[in-house]
């Protein structure tokens, strides 16, 4: 599926400086019985967003109009447990297009790479400098700079690098995917197979 | 060079490497069911393309199925439409479907084993993160996202970057009423949710080595739950014992073959990994969880650590708490329950139940506990009957239901109350995880059965 490209990204930021947020939180199972990619934004957090009869939380980011952005700035190991892609699709659907943490999961990182939400890793002082920063201004801005691997605050000229792959970088920033790639070598991939035991 | 038992899978599947990117990594089994799928079959149809090889791929429903009157229409519409879309897919694309009702149906990763699907050396995926069960058998299996679903029904492949290499070593004597469920919440809670993070696990010593296929299925189905993307056990004699006559298992001359091939695979004794850790056998009591990640896990005779006794943050590791309606410094022992369910990917199988059986026999289900029994296919719910142990069950007063996931993520009817605590042999305990407002405890089957009898947390050595 066509997903936006990403190159620079100036934005505000949301924190969520919680940590080992599971992609159970992210999206709840209950929400994952649609047979098509559509809506899955406004279940993003949902038991986190949303009392039992629908209302919203008021106490949580989401729903505090003082932060917005398309930046979400979470807490240490973001988006461990389930596969479910759904997960990363309500974090772009939502309109985030990167997600900043000290530290990601595996698959959940993979998942948005996949479908162009820019993981971007950090250290941990620097994750704590941008949750100060934030709080100190709610509409400071973030830069991610993905051409460059940075990612800047913009009004102090704090500025960490990031690591991402050659092949990977590539692809968001024209927007490219993985089946793209794989289905132009097909051959080889067929006679790879071929050689198998099984 | 020398190599691991995970290199020697892994090379053996690498189509190409990219450089400053990703391995085109080939899969040999795909399993999928009905949430993770139906969109990469969208895409499929939005790109115009086939299936590459649909022999490779096995359905199954298993996320969203009833676990009562299967006979009957799936009552929620949004679940029937899910079910209907992977049959309807299956049948397009030229794919076995196990749906619901089919006698070999059940929970993905244990009909997967149960018909020789999973064989040692291969590599297989699903869009489901307790893939990584399939490791017990030597296999490198993870859990993968819908888009990698969808690669792999066009190309067979997926593009991964190889992951560093852990083992995980635990030697000695497992006491009295230990089994494999403890073992692996005790490495979890060792290692945290994220310390497996980046790797792939191989589990060595001679606990593992000892164990049945069974134990070991449960041990690297929680891989994950330490961040591992997946954990494997070198396969032996008591693998290839499990596997032998299997539906989908190598026969006669190719069965010879593969057995001999097999025997290769094991970690060469001076191969090198990027961590090692070693536990004592001997150190590991019956294990519970008190909090809202399963690295949150204790030996049932402890209290619950203080915030300052824990890694991370005092924020998170209260509200868990808050969560979960337990305090600091608890007793877990005698902590009121409501539900108990047995059953899931983790402990859906016969040994699961036979283990159950052993501490209810002779005794009877709590009045204030309702207790979900749920087979993990319908193989083990016919072994269940065979064996006997049915009738040792409903003579405790439980009901045996249906195979499916169930109440492990509460996707059909099977959802406990807000508030309400559960006993759970499945893999997590996050929030909301078995229902809106649940709170679990992760525990094994013995322990989940000390609990359904006494009505409370009870250590379950007592009881035998």
């Amino acid at each position: 599926m066509a997903y936006d490209k990403f190159n620079i990204l100036t934005s505000s930021a949301v924190p969520l400086p919680i940590e080992n947020v599971d992609t159970d939180q992210i999206i709840p199972a209950r929400f994952l019985k649609a047979t098509k990619r559509e809506g899955f934004g406004d279940n993003l957090f949902r038991d986190w967003r949303y009392n039992g009869d629908d209302t919203p939380k008021a106490d949580f980011v989401l729903n505090n109009p003082t932060y917005s952005g398309k930046i979400l700035v979470g807490g240490k190991n973001f988006g461990s447990g389930s596969s479910r892609e759904h997960a990363a699709w309500a974090v772009y659907d939502y309109g985030f297009r990167a997600v900043v943490s000290s530290f990601f999961a595996d698959i959940f990182k993979g998942n948005c790479l996949n479908i162009g939400v820019l993981p971007v890793q950090v250290s941990p002082e620097f994750a704590e400098t941008i949750f100060k920063a934030i709080e100190a201004d709610p509409k400071t801005e973030l830069e991610i700079n993905l051409p460059n691997q940075t990612i800047t605050l913009l009004a102090t000229g704090q500025q960490e690098s990031f690591a991402i792959n050659g092949y990977k970088k590539n692809n968001m920033i024209n927007g490219f995917d993985d089946i793209d790639y794989l289905q132009n070598i097909k051959g080889d991939i067929q006679a790879f197979a071929d050689k198998l035991p099984y | 060079m020398s190599k691991t038992l995970f290199d020697k899978v892994w090379d053996s599947h690498v189509v190409r490497k990219i450089e400053d990117g990703p391995d085109v990594f080939f899969i040999d089994r795909h399993f999928i069911h009905e949430v993770t799928s139906p969109v990469a079959f969208l895409g499929l149809k939005e790109r115009g393309v086939k299936v590459l090889y649909p022999e490779r791929t096995f359905a199954t429903a298993d996320h969203n199925t009833p676990t009562i009157n299967q006979h009957l229409p799936v009552q929620d519409a949004l679940s029937a439409n899910q079910l209907k879309a992977l049959e309807d897919n299956a049948t397009e694309y030229g794919i076995s479907h196990w749906g619901l009702g089919h006698q070999k149906n059940g929970i993905v990763h244990v009909v997967g084993p149960e018909n020789g699907i999973t064989l040692p050396g291969a590599t297989i995926v699903c869009g489901d993160s307790h893939t990584s069960t399939h490791g017990a058998f030597g296999a490198i299996a993870f859990g993968i996202g819908t888009s990698e679903v969808e690669m792999v029904l066009s190309t067979q492949c997926i593009m991964q970057p190889k992951p560093k290499k852990m083992r995980i070593n635990v030697n000695g004597q497992l006491s009295k009423g230990v089994g494999p469920k403890d073992v692996a919440l005790y490495i979890i809670a060792q290692l945290t949710t994220s310390g497996g993070t980046g790797y792939f696990v191989e589990y060595a010593g001679d606990v593992f080595e000892n164990m049945t296929m069974e134990g070991r299925m449960t041990v690297c189905n929680l891989s994950i739950e330490m961040g591992a993307r997946g954990g494997m056990i070198a396969p032996d004699q008591t693998t290839f014992d499990f596997l032998e006559g299997r539906l989908y298992a190598p026969k006669g001359e190719a069965w010879t073959k593969a057995v001999e091939y097999w025997k290769t695979l094991k970690t060469d004794p001076d191969a090198v990994f990027d961590a090692e850790l070693n536990i004592n056998a001997a150190d590991i009591e019956p294990m519970i969880t008190y909090g809202t990640n399963p690295g949150m896990g204790i030996g049932i005779s402890k209290h619950i650590p203080s915030a300052d006794q824990v890694e991370g943050g005092e924020e998170t590791y209260k509200k868990s708490l808050a969560y979960m309606g337990f305090h600091e410094d608890d007793v877990m022992i005698g902590k009121p329950i409501d539900y108990v369910f047995l059953g899931s990917c983790t402990n859906g199988r016969i040994e699961d139940f036979r283990a159950f059986a052993e501490i209810v026999k002779g005794r009877k289900k709590a009045d204030n506990v309702t207790a979900w029994l749920v087979p993990g296919s319908h193989v083990v719910e016919a072994q269940i009957k065979e064996e006997g142990i049915l009738d040792i069950l409903t003579e405790a007063g439980f009901v045996l239901r249906q195979p499916g996931c169930s109440a492990c993520l509460a996707m059909n009817d099977d959802k406990v109350p807000a508030g309400k605590y559960a006993v759970s042999t499945s893999n997590r305990n996050f929030e909301g995880r078995q229902g809106p407002g649940s709170r679990t405890l992760l525990a094994s089957p013995i322990m989940a059965a000390a609990a359904a009898v006494t009505g409370k947390l009870t250590d379950p050595r007592e009881l035998f």
